[in-house]
């Protein structure tokens, strides 16, 4: 179980800002048992968007989007509403985003933060998807998270120390930050990574003790 | 000028700066540093103090920069991300600035993964761009991180490295331009022994108009032996080194191979020159000192300017 709430609106909006079209995608797991993304909050997000000028070209909600096979088949249904949008704005937890970010080529916009992991994990055996940061940043980098997964959890990398698509820390892990510049290369958006991230809010992460307005939402 | 820094005088007059390295002792040996300055004095403009370099304990940047200051160096304060938060990276930079240090190199540090204390909890806090524009807004805006106004600000003539041999190529460049955007005011380069690869860099760096924002001094360092070149071939993580460099230093008898490892960086010291946009050299002879004076000469570098700080 993955626990997120979801972001203010105006941040939701200015990472939306310049996108016209937008295709929204909930999760009937994690997201709606925390009120965070399930069919109302999806339903809402839809509306409220619409009141802001955007047009939606549709909206879905998977059954587990951290299942990147399951997620990839239930998408086939919607190809025509997501290649007519600009985005894809996810209301999940850190790693339905990056679910999405991997098997659909759109830039997308995380509308959550994850709290915390509430004791489980989700389904990337294979490797750290999401540390629950609280402040997700998947927004600036590609959908795929460099708190997760680069060993510096750099903002605004990649260190001097990728080569060939590896880590300096050890050649068994990726470097993310290659899998982000490829990624968004592909999608001819590396002008994302122009800007400067700014330093993080550290202070919603369970890293800094108990985080005591981590909850005050849900 | 924005500090009372030599090196920034040097490079506001478009003479051909000279950066050198000084790597503190593992232990509280004042004397060690006293005797590299010593060597390296009149024959850099300004002199980089690592700060744990390869996640090893080691005497303390500022502390060693304090030492080799008195001896009439003017240090460059190194300072990674690795070990501090952004509030003791602050309260060090105030610390500097009033012992009268000018210069500061900002980086994310290397991975404690490779030092002697593997298990440490790296900070990481920040990353390198992030320090660079909190030390700039300290010096230019007068505002701490958190946007809080302070009384005395520290001026600091901010640097920051780029390695053009990592991966992504492509990125490489438009991570200088974020250094740039951030408020660095000089960068030194990984160690160039592939020269093509960094002319192809800097050709980016110009298309971008990067040089003309920032100055940028390449790395270079002089290799002792095949062993050593080998070594940085395979093991040092974003280490170009090509096989005709392995290759020149097998060439000769052994007893002259430092020799030839120092013949070989003066070359490329003369070949990154020529190159449109490079400002400097940063030549690090880590735990070789005694081979700068020479070098420094043999590339016609030699007299220093010397500036009243």
């Amino acid at each position: 179980m993955l626990i997120s709430e979801q972001k203010p609106l105006e941040e939701i909006l200015a990472y939306a800002d310049g996108d016209k079209n937008i295709f929204i995608i909930g999760c009937k797991g994690c997201a709606e048992g925390w009120g965070s993304g399930g069919e109302k909050q999806v339903a809402e997000m839809k509306s409220t968007l619409q009141e802001k000028g955007k047009v939606i070209t549709g909206s879905v909600v998977i059954d587990m989007l951290c299942d990147a096979a399951l997620t990839k088949l239930q998408l086939r249904s919607y190809k025509k509403e997501i290649a007519a949008a600009d985005s894809i704005l996810v209301l999940t937890d850190g790693a339905g985003v990056q679910t999405v970010a991997e098997v659909v080529n759109k830039v997308v916009h995380p509308g959550c933060n994850t709290l915390s992991s509430g004791g489980g994990h989700a389904e990337w055996k294979e490797s750290e998807r999401c540390l629950e940061c609280g402040d997700c940043v998947l927004e600036f980098t590609g959908g795929l998270c460099p708190i997760a997964r680069c060993s510096k959890h750099l903002l605004n990398g990649p260190c001097g120390g990728s080569q060939g698509g590896k880590c300096e820390v050890d050649p068994g892990i990726p470097c993310v930050w290659q899998q982000i510049v490829d990624h968004l290369a592909k999608l001819g958006r590396l002008d994302k990574l122009e800007r400067l991230v700014g330093p993080k809010n550290w202070s919603v992460s369970l890293t800094s003790g108990p985080p005591v307005k981590r909850f005050s939402q849900t | 000028m924005k500090t009372k820094s030599n090196l920034e005088r040097v490079l506001e007059s478009k003479i051909f700066a000279v950066t050198g390295e000084l790597g503190p002792p593992q232990s509280a040996d004042a004397d060690v540093i006293r005797r590299k300055a010593k060597i390296l004095k009149g024959h850099v403009d300004g002199c980089n103090v690592t700060d744990g370099q390869t996640a090893v304990v080691r005497m303390s940047s500022w502390a060693a920069c304090l030492i080799a200051k008195e001896e009439g160096l003017d240090p460059i304060v190194q300072m990674t991300c690795r070990d501090r938060n952004r509030i003791a990276l602050q309260m060090d930079v105030l610390g500097i600035a009033a012992l009268g240090m000018n210069n500061v190199l900002c980086l994310t540090g290397d991975h404690q993964k490779f030092g002697n204390h593997p298990t440490a909890k790296g900070v990481y806090d920040l990353d390198s761009v992030q320090l660079v524009k909190m030390v700039k807004d300290m010096r230019d805006e007068k505002k701490f991180q958190c946007g809080e106004v302070m009384a005395v600000e520290p001026h600091l003539f901010i640097g920051a490295a780029e390695n053009p041999f990592a991966d992504p190529l492509e990125f490489r460049a438009v991570r200088l331009g974020k250094k740039a955007t951030a408020g660095a005011d000089f960068i030194q380069t990984q160690i160039v022994y592939n020269v093509d690869k960094f002319a192809e860099w800097m050709r980016m760096v110009r298309d971008k108009g990067l040089h003309e924002k920032v100055k940028i001094l390449a790395g270079v360092a002089p290799i002792k032996s095949v062993g050593a070149a080998r070594y940085m071939k395979t093991r040092v993580p974003g280490m170009d080194v090509p096989d005709g460099v392995v290759a020149r230093l097998q060439g000769v008898p052994k007893e002259q191979v430092s020799k030839e490892g120092i013949k070989l960086c003066i070359d490329i010291i003369n070949q990154v020159r020529e190159i449109e946009g490079v400002a400097g050299i940063h030549l690090m002879a880590i735990e070789w000192e005694e081979a700068v004076p020479e070098m420094v000469e043999a590339a016609g570098l030699l007299p220093r300017p010397k500036f009243v700080t």
